[in-house]
């Protein structure tokens, strides 16, 4: 883990080639943590693998996190990990909610039902040019949380079916709710199996 | 094939004394995505020519579990490979949103269920770092002890079922046989077989009890024993070489890029455990290898399975003999349960046992990334905390999922029964990649 020296040095590379990427830096928990813009994450993902004296070559998990009431309300974490140094760097995009406001969430019976990929749906570039191992877990960001990856080669769903209708990790998503069909309340959901 | 390909076959003999049936090195692999579209189909065709395209699985018995393969055939050839999953996705991440820390311990243990020391350590390890809570040596080593106890039983369950699939049913049987020992032991010291819910946060829910240290060297004299059998039973068994030489072999350059770990990883030649990072639980105290493979094929990937069982058994023996005496469980009372017999006698401990199971325990605002070494590979858990006593978000990077992707790497340009014997060597589990 890069001390917080280490991780100011490490922001200060990054903003070297291009300005404002880094929004801020945290060592917590032994945890060290960059937060990034998401126009700027490629940059910093490449940076990070390429720096000779970095060479975080290795990317560990991609997942999301939904920080509803906060804004901006999604990130996404991209775990980093030098196994030549076993050192690990934690990069989070923060990713505005574009729905925001005009009263459309996840939940199923809202706006965004009708359409699953549309504008209301927080953009973010894909990294899987650069780590070939985030293309199912990208996947199954979007699948749980909406996050389109712009350049991803393959973006469906991947754990949910696919004719799922809403983002079901975020956390607007109201729990179960979804009955389970048995023959003695399967008159309640006529034509279910159409 | 014509009688031509054939003698050649017998002339093609590999460095390892023998070819492959269907083998032919220097046939122009077809090219999938051509083809897709416009497959030469028609009656002028033989039928090992035509393109097909078929479902393996989700009910298939020899995917482990409900795994569903879209593969591309021409002939016995596979073309191309897409894994589709999540048939018994159940939701357990965002259950565990709803959850209080303390409940989601048993929700996370049955994500990956040949593994459910290791869900239990990643989640709690992870609560702990955040709470800031130490645990006790004694605690830390009889996790050790349990988790290296479970790496054996996943080793074992994955060998037994793809030796299964290869043919040789008796591995099966005799896999199935030490596994059960190995259950005896859990239901010993968790009073459950599987899911033992025995890793709390703290440390672990209870001492071992009297007999289990002597039923423990026990299997540990025998379990060494126990492998050479396998070994004997595999390695002169030359249907079993045949079907896992030189098969399935994909360059460690590619694995890391795929962010594969685990055996498989290890099979490859790359040297990649957590367990000999600094810090990680007592691993730092017990003497150990890390094997390796050289080629990296489906042989090379059981073999370090085998190895890494003789050295799980070893490091089993270090922490039974060293193993410190003194409490199983820290002592923070905000976070663990007072002992039983301080109910009846302290108001305190009875205000805190109350507070505890009511609402459990509050978790300060922050988040972390805590990954530990399964059997599959690199297990993270991610926590999400935000004061109150239910998690924000609980992830898991579970490594079969992210193993899953070298699956295609694996298959594409072998044939159809090596796709189950990389498969079996994988060593899936569904129930962790689809959690």
């Amino acid at each position: 883990m890069p001390d917080a020296p280490g991780l100011e040095l490490i922001a200060q590379g990054i903003e070297e080639g291009r300005q404002g990427i880094v929004i801020e830096t945290s060592v917590e928990h032994g945890r060290a943590t960059l937060v990034v813009n998401p126009e700027g994450l490629l940059h910093a993902l490449s940076w990070l693998r390429d720096q000779p004296d970095q060479a975080y070559r290795f990317l560990s998990s991609v997942h999301a996190a939904d920080y509803l009431p906060a804004t901006p309300r999604f990130a996404v974490h991209y775990e980093l990990l030098c196994r030549e140094r076993v050192e690990r760097i934690n990069v989070k995009a923060l990713l505005e909610d574009p729905a925001a406001g005009n009263g459309a969430t996840g939940a199923p019976g809202s706006e965004a039902e009708d359409a699953p990929v549309d504008a209301g749906l927080p953009e973010i570039d894909s990294c899987v040019a650069l780590y070939p191992t985030a293309e199912f877990q990208e996947r199954e960001a979007y699948d749980f949380f909406g996050i389109v990856f712009k350049g991803h080669p393959d973006l469906r769903r991947i754990l949910m079916p696919e004719d799922y209708v809403g983002w079901p990790q975020r956390r607007d998503y109201p729990m179960g709710g979804e009955p389970v069909l048995f023959t003695h309340n399967e008159i309640e959901a006529p034509r279910w199996f159409e | 094939m014509t009688p031509d390909d054939l003698l050649r076959d017998e002339a093609d003999i590999t460095e390892r004394g023998y070819s492959r049936l269907g083998e032919d090195p220097s046939s122009p692999l077809v090219d999938a995505a051509e083809l897709a579209g416009q497959g030469p189909v028609g009656p002028g065709l033989e039928p090992e020519q035509e393109i097909l395209t078929i479902n393996m699985g989700p009910h298939h018995p020899a995917t482990h579990g409900v795994l569903r393969l879209i593969v591309t055939l021409q002939g016995e050839r596979v073309l191309d490979l897409k894994p589709v999953m999540g048939y018994v996705h159940t939701g357990i991440e965002k259950n565990c949103e709803d959850k209080s820390y303390w409940k989601v311990i048993p929700f996370v243990e049955r994500m990956d269920y040949l593994a459910y020391f290791f869900n239990a350590e990643a989640f709690c390890g992870c609560v702990e770092r955040l709470v800031g809570l130490e645990i006790p040596r004694r605690a830390q080593y009889l996790r050790v002890i349990h988790m290296e106890l479970n790496r054996i039983h996943s080793h074992l369950v994955g060998l037994g079922t793809t030796a299964l699939d290869l043919g040789a049913i008796s591995m099966f049987w005799y896999c199935f046989r030490e596994r059960d020992r190995i259950l005896d032991l859990f239901e010993m010291s968790g009073g459950q077989r599987m899911h033992t819910r025995y890793i709390q946060v703290g440390g672990v829910f209870e001492d071992i009890p009297v007999g289990f240290e002597e039923k423990l060297r026990e299997f540990c004299a025998v379990m060494p024993a126990r492998i050479d059998q396998y070994e004997a039973l595999l390695d002169r068994n030359e249907i079993f070489l045949r079907r896992t030489k030189d098969v399935g072999i994909v360059s460690r350059e590619r694995l890391l890029e795929l962010g594969v770990t685990g055996p498989l990883l290890r099979a490859a030649g790359e040297p990649w455990d957590l367990r000999k990072t600094p810090g990680y639980l007592s691993y730092g105290d017990y003497d150990f290898k890390i094997p390796v493979g050289t080629v990296g094929d489906g042989y090379d990937r059981y073999r370090v399975r085998i190895a890494e069982m003789r050295e799980s058994v070893r490091i089993i023996e270090q922490a039974i003999d060293g193993l410190p005496e003194g409490p199983w469980i820290a002592d923070d009372r905000k976070y663990v349960l007072p002992p039983r017999d301080e109910l009846s006698t302290s108001m305190e401990a009875l205000i805190h046992h109350f507070k505890l199971v009511t609402e459990g325990f509050r978790v300060p605002p922050g988040e972390l990334y805590y990954p530990v070494e399964g059997p599959r590979g690199e297990l993270g858990c991610f926590v999400v905390a935000d004061g109150s006593s239910k998690p924000a978000r609980v992830h898991f990077r579970d490594a079969g999922f992210v193993n899953l992707q070298a699956f295609r790497d694996m298959c594409v340009g072998g044939l159809i029964a090596d796709l189950i014997q990389n498969l079996g060597m994988l060593d899936p589990n569904l129930g962790g990649i689809d959690r």
